[in-house]
């Protein structure tokens, strides 16, 4: 199943945020959207996956979506948003109860997320008890119970300390290496994007349009060898330099705001 | 291979300490404490009374009003009292309680709701409850359901208004995170929504609670023959003061159970905070 971001604009009020943005990813592929800060990063990746309605065009699919899948655009949030209220094992189970799966499905298809995150000796810990690296790692499980054909992944790594980033960094890397899910990947960390992402698309400040599509020029699995930290810090040293005025100028504009 | 740096050592030279600057601004609070000053304060209240510093009529002794009390307990008269109170407070804060859930999860739902039930409730909030007791007699007769209604719509407002910010203070971002999901929407309601507002409703029958309990005294001393209300009221009348001190007492004991109450279904039902 491939996602179509078609001509996508936005505009909150008087502010044009989005402007005429168009892209594919592809069934398997992980795209990471970069961009300075406020050019509507976070506002796309909530049209692509119809929790906003743009101003005009239209987030799109083509093809079928896995026939297992519960919930082919799954979103993992920034602030993880999981219910205080409910245990790690309830958070995880919370999208699957009004789904046709029987309570032996469900609770196989729990074991499994919490076994693939490493949670499983947590699942009976309330989100309050756990560090933000492990919540998150909450939010993965229950983006993975449903089996998802695309993850929306909205700048997951950035409200974690840079330790916790590096760990879960290798989680998403391991957990996209077979191609089984796609990704959009909003950050505005240009290493995140060169480690995980096949294509990067660059977005221009607010009103954010579409300034160049990135292809990193490196299989997954070599991107994993020693040899290619050099190759990406230099994408990433690339991807700096494109964006580096805008993001100058971006930021002198939120402060005279 | 890292490169380690050498073991710090030992500078000569005078040395002092920092100065400590982080203190105070941390109150605790303190159980023992606020025991002894409650014990003081009877005692001394008991001495002045013993003495004869004080005039009993005005102002009898603790002890006077401990008897007072022992001798309702034995003789009915408590049980009975409270018992018409507790079942006004019961029945109005009960029904005011369900229609202000109600009108307060529709306000904080429904745009039609809100826009009508916030004018509503903001014309009606301030008016003060025990003001309507006499329209409500013409309308429902003498008996307990105006006492009752009274409650109940002192209750409701307050209700209503705590719900629907409950409401309101439920993250959005768990709700979107919801919908992403393709949860339904009284699969929302029932799973995000309720517990999210949970802690201002709870918070919400705290306040409900002393308004049930002023209402039910103010009402039962306009027009009743039963009640903790009543009882004061006639005692004042008769000029029993240790009574009418003994009434105030269960008062603030029964306003004292309730707090534990819902103390209790907070830590039962909050334990996630």
């Amino acid at each position: 199943m491939d996602l179509i971001a078609n001509h996508i604009s936005h505009r909150f009020g008087t502010l044009d945020v989005l402007d005429k943005v168009s892209f594919q990813v592809a069934s398997g592929e992980v795209v990471a959207i970069v961009g300075p800060s406020g050019c509507g990063k976070s506002t796309l990746l909530s049209i692509l996956g119809g929790l906003l309605r743009p101003s005009a065009g239209q987030a799109e699919l083509r093809g079928a979506p896995p026939a297992n899948s519960l919930n082919p655009l799954t979103f993992v949030f920034q602030d993880f948003a999981l219910l205080p209220w409910c245990t790690v094992a309830e958070n995880v189970e919370f999208p699957l109860a009004h789904t046709s799966l029987s309570v032996a499905e469900r609770r196989a298809v729990i074991d499994d997320a919490l076994r693939r995150t490493g949670l499983s000796d947590f699942r009976g810990a309330y989100p309050k008890q756990l560090s933000g690296g492990m919540r998150q790692r909450v939010g993965i499980a229950r983006a993975l119970a449903v089996r998802p054909a695309i993850l929306l992944m909205d700048e997951p790594l950035s409200a974690l300390d840079s330790q916790t980033r590096e760990l879960l960094m290798e989680d998403f890397i391991r957990l996209l290496a077979d191609g089984a899910m796609g990704a959009v990947y909003v950050t505005h960390n240009l290493e995140e994007a060169v480690r995980l992402a096949d294509r990067i698309v660059v977005l221009s400040r607010r009103p954010g349009r579409v300034r160049e599509v990135v292809t990193i020029p490196m299989t997954r699995d070599e991107r994993g060898g020693i040899d290619a930290r050099g190759k990406l810090l230099g994408l990433q040293n690339e991807l700096w330099a494109l964006i580096r005025e805008e993001a100058i100028d971006a930021e002198r504009e939120v402060q005279h705001a | 291979m890292l490169d380690r740096a050498p073991q710090e050592t030992q500078q000569t030279g005078e040395t002092r300490p920092v100065a400590f600057r982080g203190g105070g601004f941390t109150p605790r609070a303190g159980r023992a404490s606020g025991w002894i000053a409650l014990a003081l304060v009877i005692a001394f209240w008991q001495l002045a009374g013993s003495a004869g510093w004080v005039n009993a009529l005005f102002l009898p002794s603790p002890s006077a009003i401990v008897v007072a009390i022992y001798k309702l307990a034995l003789s009915g008269a408590l049980w009975q009292h409270l018992s018409w109170s507790i079942m006004r407070i019961g029945s109005g804060w009960v029904l005011g309680t369900i229609a202000g859930v109600i009108v307060g999860f529709a306000i904080g739902l429904s745009t039609l709701a809100r826009g009508v039930g916030i004018t509503f409730i903001s014309a009606l909030f301030p008016i003060p409850k025990i003001a309507l007791l006499p329209l409500l007699i013409l309308w429902l007769g003498i008996g307990e359901e105006p006492k009752i209604a009274t409650i109940a719509l002192g209750v409701f407002f307050s209700t209503a208004i705590s719900v629907y910010s409950g409401v309101d203070a439920v993250p959005r971002n768990l709700i979107r995170m919801a919908q992403s999901f393709n949860v339904p929407f009284h699969a929302i309601v029932r799973r995000v929504i309720w517990p999210g507002a949970l802690p201002s409703i709870l918070a919400g029958f705290r306040i409900t609670a002393s308004v049930a309990l002023l209402l039910v005294v103010s009402a039962e001393m306009i027009g009743a023959q039963y009640g903790i209300g009543a009882f004061v009221l006639q005692a004042g009348n008769l000029m029993q003061t240790d009574q009418l001190l003994a009434g105030v007492v269960i008062l603030s004991l029964f306003g004292l159970a309730v707090g534990r109450l819902i103390n209790w279904l907070e830590t039962r039902l909050l334990h996630w905070r």
